[in-house]
């Protein structure tokens, strides 16, 4: 059996063997899949890693070890995503997985979230870093509360493309009819939400149409397969190249020169830049920027670079660099969304926890709890007992230090923030600025 | 100019900015090094992060006693050139104190986690660096860029920290520590693309060459101590795909020359870089239950 496979996958492999010249072209594309197990979103994964022949013989030798009801056609990739023995055994995703494929055009992270509503920390985690969402409906079911509730924390993580994955065609007859229900249902319920890019397409993951290889069983559909849309899916505009912020992440010397490190989170800094370094308040150039040993013009995110200014000014781990026109809001009260992910203590107001954004920790606490989103209908709902896991609220949270950030939805990298529980040490919380 | 950067440059990165996040978190941390390719380019990684200060981190060896050679040499050059500080943890010495009576083929993988955990706790570590990447097993497909590790040196998958955005959260208690893993979102072919790319050396047994190696269970071993009596002992053209106990390392036939030519062979091969591990095949969990224990 596994010498077939390996033959089958040779000659398939060698087809598409990737142009070397052109694999250093290649862009990085996340994108996160959201939807129960019952909505297939294993299965899909397992299709778009089995056609794109991303799974290795082997893998697929364990799979078939470890099923009790072996098909040969329909095999249960649920397997190879589900990676914890507890999945397993209970048949559920209970944590985020990460999966990797490649095509010709780009490197792939798939990052694979569970759906049921104990698990909305999860597939917040998942999404946070997904240049796309991939939702799964059920053509059978149509829009369940889960879609709704995936599409809502999809606009509130700010995830510009969605792809509509109107699944288990080949249960409805490939009717063209039930697509198009579905999509009007679905379109409707976006309006009111902030996508610039929807796409649908009708699929089935068990059987492979529209994945990677388009279906002959639906030749009303004319558009493209879900593995073309993710191909050619324009992304890099999603950054923000306008307002320019560097983090500063570490400061070492050597040689009485202050080597400044850290990672773009906006805009392009060039040599020369006259900038301003927060909380300092203190307006200087830059002299050099480094990557690695090369000395470089320009930087831009997500590059890791480091800096040397012109003046020796008193920089530190958790100060941010601006232009002097154009800096980030300072304050000590923020108006935040926060959702609670401790499922050990409920959100407590007033009590003290430490506010991280990757380089900046200061204490903080919540003083105001405004009100609590309810998840599947987007209403705000103001009587509320308490925020416990899962839970999405709006807050006001006062913070012992000034800290500068940017509002989530223009900059996520300066927007963005968890709360630690200083008792447990656990990440309780994501905060996206208002 | 377009301002996008490619795939490696934002694999580059994001790996290092890991480092530099070990290096701001943790007072005291070590790399560990297997003399394996992607610990070799975690060592290159963490060179261009600090540069042109020095690498901040001690480089951490569990030296199995069942080696390549060329992996010992290989190492002795590399810490020489890049000015590193090295220490050996040695399986070897923790086989004889406990008096470890070894099988026909002596697997030390497990003997290893005690001896990490006890290195670990002597040296004070607070954060250890791995290369593990989420492409090569299931259970580490689940695991965290920053992983806790409890007292005991215990991983507890399912209550793990959900990790957003860039953001890495390393508060822990006195005596915990974390496993750091700066590689988690590339693949075996990422490495191989990027070793090729920033021309970094890597040992002469990740290239085809004539060995002495025996066969069992359809797997090639090469020829050790502990197998050359035993067995039938014949030549062939192998190379390395994966690093690790001589005695449990599968080598692949191969007439993979150069980079290119690795690079070809494994974009077609079908199998896993850790499909020839004997250590995985106990059983789908071996992974979740060593790493359980404290595995790397």
């Amino acid at each position: 059996m596994i010498n077939f496979l390996l033959q089958v996958w040779k000659t398939e492999k060698e087809k598409d063997i990737f142009d070397m010249e052109n694999v250093n072209k290649k862009k990085l594309f996340r994108f996160t899949t959201i939807g129960s197990v019952d909505n297939g979103k294993s299965t899909l994964i397992g299709r778009l890693l089995h056609d794109s022949k991303a799974i290795y013989a082997d893998q697929y030798e364990q799979l078939k070890n470890n099923q009790n009801s072996w098909q040969t056609e329909e095999i249960n990739l649920a397997y190879l995503t589900d990676g914890l023995k507890r999945e397993r055994e209970e048949g559920i995703t209970i944590d985020v997985a990460y999966r990797y494929f490649s095509t010709p055009r780009r490197k792939f992270v798939i990052v694979d979230s569970p759906g049921h509503i104990e698990y909305t920390r999860n597939m917040i985690t998942g999404s946070s870093n997904a240049n796309a969402a991939l939702i799964l409906i059920d053509a059978q079911k149509g829009l369940d509360e889960q879609t709704k509730r995936h599409t809502i924390i999809s606009s509130l993580l700010k995830i510009g493309h969605i792809v509509v994955c109107i699944n288990k065609m080949d249960k409805v007859k490939y009717q063209k009819g039930v697509f198009e229900k579905i999509r009007k249902e679905y379109e409707e319920f976006t309006s009111k939400l902030n996508f610039s890019d929807v796409r649908f397409v009708p699929i089935s993951a068990l059987k492979g149409d529209n994945v990677v290889i388009k279906s002959g069983n639906m030749p009303w559909y004319q558009g493209p397969t879900l593995m073309y849309l993710l191909e050619s899916m324009y992304f890099s505009s999603d950054r923000d190249l306008v307002n320019c912020r560097f983090p500063i992440q570490s400061v070492r010397e050597k040689e009485g020169r202050k080597y400044i490190s850290g990672t773009i989170a906006g805009g392009v800094f060039k040599n020369g830049d006259k900038i301003m370094v927060l909380p300092l308040m203190k307006i200087t150039m830059i002299k050099n920027i480094f990557l690695y040993n090369k000395n470089i013009q320009e930087a831009f995110p997500p590059m890791s670079i480091t800096m040397e200014l012109a003046d020796a000014l008193n920089v530190r781990r958790g100060m941010i660099i601006a232009r002097p026109n154009n800096i980030p809001v300072g304050s000590k009260i923020l108006d935040a969304m926060l959702c609670w992910f401790d499922d050990r203590g409920i959100l407590l107001k007033n009590k003290k926890y430490i506010l991280f954004s990757g380089s900046k920790k200061v204490f903080c606490k919540v003083k105001e709890i405004f009100y609590k989103i309810n998840i599947n209908t987007l209403h705000r709902d103001f009587e509320y007992d308490i925020i416990q896991a899962n839970d999405i609220a709006r807050v006001k949270l006062m913070i012992e230090d000034i800290i500068f950030y940017d509002s989530f939805y223009i900059n996520k990298n300066t927007g963005s923030f968890i709360l630690i529980n200083p008792e447990t040490n656990n990440t309780v919380a994501a905060v996206m600025m208002r | 100019m377009n301002y996008i950067l490619d795939y490696l440059e934002e694999l580059e990165a994001e790996a290092i900015y890991i480092l530099r996040e070990v290096y701001e978190q943790f007072e005291n941390s070590c790399l560990m090094f297997s003399g394996g390719k992607d610990s070799i380019v975690l060592i290159h990684l963490a060179k261009k992060a600090f540069y042109p200060t020095k690498i901040p981190f001690k480089i951490l060896h569990i030296d199995s006693g069942h080696n390549f050679h060329e992996i010992i040499e290989f190492r002795e050059k590399l810490i020489k050139n890049e000015n590193l500080d090295l220490i050996v943890a040695s399986v070897e010495d923790y086989a004889r104190i406990n008096d470890y009576s070894e099988k026909e083929f002596p697997d030390r993988n497990r003997l290893q986690i005690p001896v990490l955990l006890d290195i670990i706790k002597k040296e004070n570590f607070d954060a250890a660096i791995g290369g593990g990447r989420r492409d090569e097993e299931k259970a580490r497909a689940k695991e965290r860029v920053f992983s806790h590790r409890n007292i005991r040196g215990q991983w507890d998958p399912e209550n793990q920290r959900p990790e957003l955005w860039n953001i890495y959260n390393g508060n822990k208690k006195e005596k915990e520590h974390f496993r750091i893993f700066p590689l988690s979102n590339w693949t075996e072919l990422d490495i191989w693309h990027y070793i090729k790319k920033e021309r970094i050396e890597i040992p002469a047994i990740y290239f085809s060459h004539k060995r002495k190696v025996i066969i069992t269970n359809g797997i090639i071993l090469a020829a050790s101590d502990y197998s050359v009596n035993n067995y039938k002992v014949i030549e062939k053209k192998v190379r390395c795909r994966t690093v690790g106990d001589i005695n449990t390392t599968g080598l692949w036939e191969s007439e993979a020359k150069t980079i290119d030519d690795i690079i070809k062979e494994i974009s077609v091969s079908g199998i896993g870089e850790r499909g020839k591990r004997t250590d995985d095949k106990f059983s789908i969990t071996s992974m979740e239950d060593r790493k359980r224990k404290g595995y790397f």
